[in-house]
């Protein structure tokens, strides 16, 4: 049985252009870390982290593509079950 | 159902016991990919480890029969309950269930053939076998048998000179094992239910396999990197748990009862998914509250995940983190009830067959009820400082755990037996046997929650002359407990040899695999029925 | 048994596993965020010792690395049997390159007498003491995973060139670069929070 080609699938090109959006993000997060943020500091780079993993899952992982809406939401779901453990853990260490 | 159970029985194709494969003799059955034949290389493994965990758990109880020594030394004693504890829990409880019924029933209940991934069916069992020799290697290897506990709480156990690099390796290699099951179930579910088998007709059981499935996905790694970390600690000494270089043990707590709470979910969802099977069947009526029971077994592995903290009330965590924990510990009992609420509601004005499955399955809803309900006390913060790591808890799990999904594992066997095997066993034994293990049961957990009420601490080898004689009825207890297992199993041991015949649905049930051959054929089903009803319909 | 394979059924079941395999790194990013809350400035003092320049280096590769496994899935789908191995052979160096960097990265911090339970180390502070060696158990266990990725590619490879990944079949190539690129981010996330916190 051929495998069945999803919705539609990125082109090469658009492989590169994500390529490029991460290298350039990389050179942001690189730069900004040279930079005094304080507290903030970690937060920028997560979240700059954050929007690289996203373009990775979402076109080299092919996650725009794939058909079900619960299926897209499985690793969201479960890096957020991730932060929740995170979380109750700080709500024991962040209060001693 | 619309497949008729004549079309099946009258093709005279070999049942999945008889067929030939590639194979001569027992390499066809231990590299069978076929889900039936691996459901029994589980059960035939997992029975060895119970009752070997059975043993130790008799020769702890005869050295508590007395206070001072009795038959052992105290190191000898604490590898004992620890190695009970590792192989009950890790051997025994957590796959059994899944590994054995879910991997047997999941495929035919939901109309499909196989697993989704057969070979990975397999690997997981050769997993399983991998990490149950490590463990086994750790008793006679480097510094001997573990004796920490099946916890392995940091900083004991970076420190205690017996063999717990392997040991906890072997409980890694398990959760592989575990994962891979989740992974091959959750998939299975998801792709191949049969035409007509919407997820609001699927088996009860199937709700709480699935629930199960998904729980020992996601947490099982928190255990898997604990453990490795508890490893490397031992062998190169990264810090990360160790005091002395300005770790935190309260951290190891964190991370193995993240994993280690929900792992309880693991044990009792399908246990619970087994007694939601049997109780429509022998009430003749179909369960009450069937989206309530299905949708409460999210919810139980949901918020069950959040509440591992219970068991860290009293190890130095934050009094914020100890109330929000207690909080949580308390919703999550709500589902739980409704199930038991629905079960009974269920047996109402039903017509009550009392044969072996349901009783098994009563006996689990009474002493579940205890279990969950002694768990409550311990979810009161002030409480648990008097309880915590006392006998209470070890009655408290023994009555959820044995009590809950012990004899739900027996009411499992007892249903599906004459469906996997095509016998029947000898009913009438089952009452002397069950009898034995009722009185058996409470005469031995009983007394541990009068014990830790008292404040006798648990994992202690010697006590005061004061508990001497709750020990005593519960060591006899002990004694009359074995005996219904011996009886228990000996009478379907025996039907397995000598049993008579058994009809393709000898309990009337309505799911579809009773409209199959007893035993099943190797593929389940010539053509894939078509559902059109609902799992509990007995019209 | 099966009459036809079920390729959607396949996919699914690799992106539950990597599910399970977010958790297992993730217990140890719990253990960063609780040490790096419990030790705050100490921590930017640790990472000074590392080298961020290849660090970011060793980002780049892996990026582009996702790339050339995206192009070699990209070209089997289009039938091109000869960049799908030419890409997958990219991907397998710029893998095995970033484990050489890993490599000289480790044995420079060994010889300078940091690793764990070494006397020098034992000598600073619990920060750093703790620092490190998350630092080695994360970019070890990383690197492990590398490792079984490149193994994995490799043996993707013998079967482009063997034609049991076909353009009608290709399942095998997307399932092992869903677990490259997940490695990759775990990568994105190990990266600043070891290299750019100084």
């Amino acid at each position: 049985m051929e495998q069945k080609d999803d919705l539609q699938s990125a082109t090469a090109r658009t492989y590169v252009y994500v390529w490029i959006g991460l290298l350039l993000l990389t050179g942001i997060t690189v730069s900004m870390a040279g930079m005094d943020l304080g507290q903030l500091g970690v937060w920028v780079a997560l979240i700059i982290a954050g929007v690289k993993s996203g373009l990775v899952l979402l076109y080299f992982m092919h996650l725009k593509y794939e058909r079900g809406f619960f299926f897209k939401l499985i690793m969201p779901g479960t890096i957020l079950l991730l932060v929740l453990f995170i979380a109750m853990v700080f709500t024991d260490i962040a209060f001693r | 159902m619309s497949n008729s159970p004549l079309a099946e029985g009258s093709c005279p194709s070999l049942s999945f016991l008889e067929e030939k494969g590639r194979y001569p003799g027992l390499l066809a059955w231990i590299l069978s990919t076929d889900h039936k034949r691996i459901g029994l290389l589980y059960f035939v493994s997992i029975m060895t480890f119970f009752f070997v965990a059975v043993i130790f758990g008799i020769l702890m109880r005869l050295e508590l029969i007395a206070p001072g020594r009795t038959i052992m030394d105290p190191q000898t004693y604490n590898a004992l309950f620890t190695l009970h504890g590792v192989i009950m829990i890790f051997l025994f409880v957590l796959p059994s269930i899944p590994s054995i019924f879910g991997n047997f029933f999941l495929p035919i209940q939901i109309g499909a053939r196989d697993v989704a991934f057969p070979k990975i069916n397999l690997l997981s069992w050769w997993i399983y076998l991998a990490g149950a020799a490590l463990v086994i290697l750790s008793l006679f290897t480097g510094g001997g048998p573990i004796d920490t506990g099946w916890t392995f709480y940091a900083p004991y156990s970076l420190r205690t000179t017996v063999n717990v690099p392997l040991a906890v390796f072997g409980v890694f290699v398990l959760g592989m094992s575990s994962i891979l099951t989740g992974v091959n179930l959750v998939t299975t579910t998801h792709r191949y239910r049969a035409p007509g088998m919407t997820w609001f007709r699927l088996p009860l059981f199937i709700w709480g396999i699935y629930a199960t499935a998904w729980i020992q996905i996601l947490v099982t790694p928190v255990i898997g990197i604990t453990l490795l970390l508890t490893l490397v600690e031992r062998l190169v000494g990264v810090g990360v748990f160790d005091p002395s270089k300005g770790g935190d043990p309260i951290l190891y707590q964190h991370l193995f009862w993240i994993y280690s709470h929900p792992a309880v979910y693991i044990m009792i969802l399908p246990a619970m998914g087994v007694i939601s099977e049997i109780i429509p069947v022998f009430s003749r009526k179909t369960i009450f509250g069937y989206r309530a029971i299905a949708l409460s077994s999210i919810a139980i592995a949901t918020v069950g995940s959040f509440v591992w903290g219970h068991h860290m009330f009293v190890s130095g965590q934050s009094d914020f983190a100890s109330i929000l924990f207690s909080l949580l510990t308390f919703l999550v009992a709500v589902p739980s009830a409704i199930k038991v609420f629905n079960w009974v509601a269920t047996l109402y004005k039903g017509s009550i067959g009392l044969e072996p499955p349901l009783l098994f399955a009563l006996t689990f809803i009474f002493l579940f009820s205890i279990g969950g309900l002694t768990g409550l006390f311990q979810g009161a913060l002030a409480a648990d400082v008097h309880l915590h790591d006392t006998y209470w808890v070890v009655g408290h799990f023994h009555y959820i755990i044995f009590g809950g999904m012990g004899f739900g594992f027996f009411a499992a066997i007892h249903y599906w037996f004459p469906k996997m095997f095509g016998k029947m066993f000898d009913r009438k034994w089952v009452i002397p046997a069950w009898i034995l293990l009722f009185v058996g049961f409470n005469t031995l957990y009983f007394p541990m929650l009068v014990l830790g009420w008292e404040g006798m601490p648990r994992r202690y080898y010697d006590y005061f002359p004061t508990f001497h004689t709750l020990h005593l009825i519960s060591t006899v207890g002990s004694w009359i407990l074995a005996a219904g297992l011996i009886l228990m199993f000996g009478n379907l041991i025996r039907a397995l040899i000598r049993g008579e015949k058994a009809d393709d649905n000898p309990w009337g049930a309505a799911t579809l695999e009773w409209t199959i051959s007893s035993p099943p054929p190797m593929e389940n089903y010539k053509k894939i029925p078509t559902v059109e009803r609902g799992p509990y319909d007995f019209r | 048994m099966e009459e036809h394979k079920d390729t959607i059924g396949s996919k699914i079941g690799m992106w539950i596993f990597l599910l399970s395999e977010v958790i297992l790194f993730g217990g140890l990013f719990v253990l960063y965020s609780a040490y790096r809350f419990k030790f705050r400035g100490d921590f930017h003092l640790a990472a000074m010792d590392l080298n961020r320049l290849l660090g970011t280096l060793n980002t780049v590769i892996l990026l582009t690395s996702s790339l050339t496994m995206a192009l070699s899935i990209a070209s089997i789908r289009k039938g091109l049997r000869g960049s799908s191995v030419v890409y997958l052979a990219a991907t397998i160096l710029l893998g095995l390159l970033f484990l050489g960097i890993k490599y000289l990265e480790w044995s420079a911090k060994v010889g300078h007498g940091i690793y764990p339970n070494s006397p020098d180390l034992l000598g600073r502070s619990s920060a750093e003491v703790l620092f490190f060696g998350l630092y080695y158990a994360m970019t070890g266990l990383h690197g492990f995973h590398v490792l079984v990725g490149v193994a994995l590619l490799s043996a993707m490879c013998f079967f482009v060139v063997k034609g049991k990944i076909k353009k009608t079949d290709f399942i095998l190539l997307e399932n092992s670069g869903l677990y490259w690129h997940l490695v990759d981010i775990i990568w994105i996330f190990l990266f600043p929070l070891f290299y750019l916190m100084a």
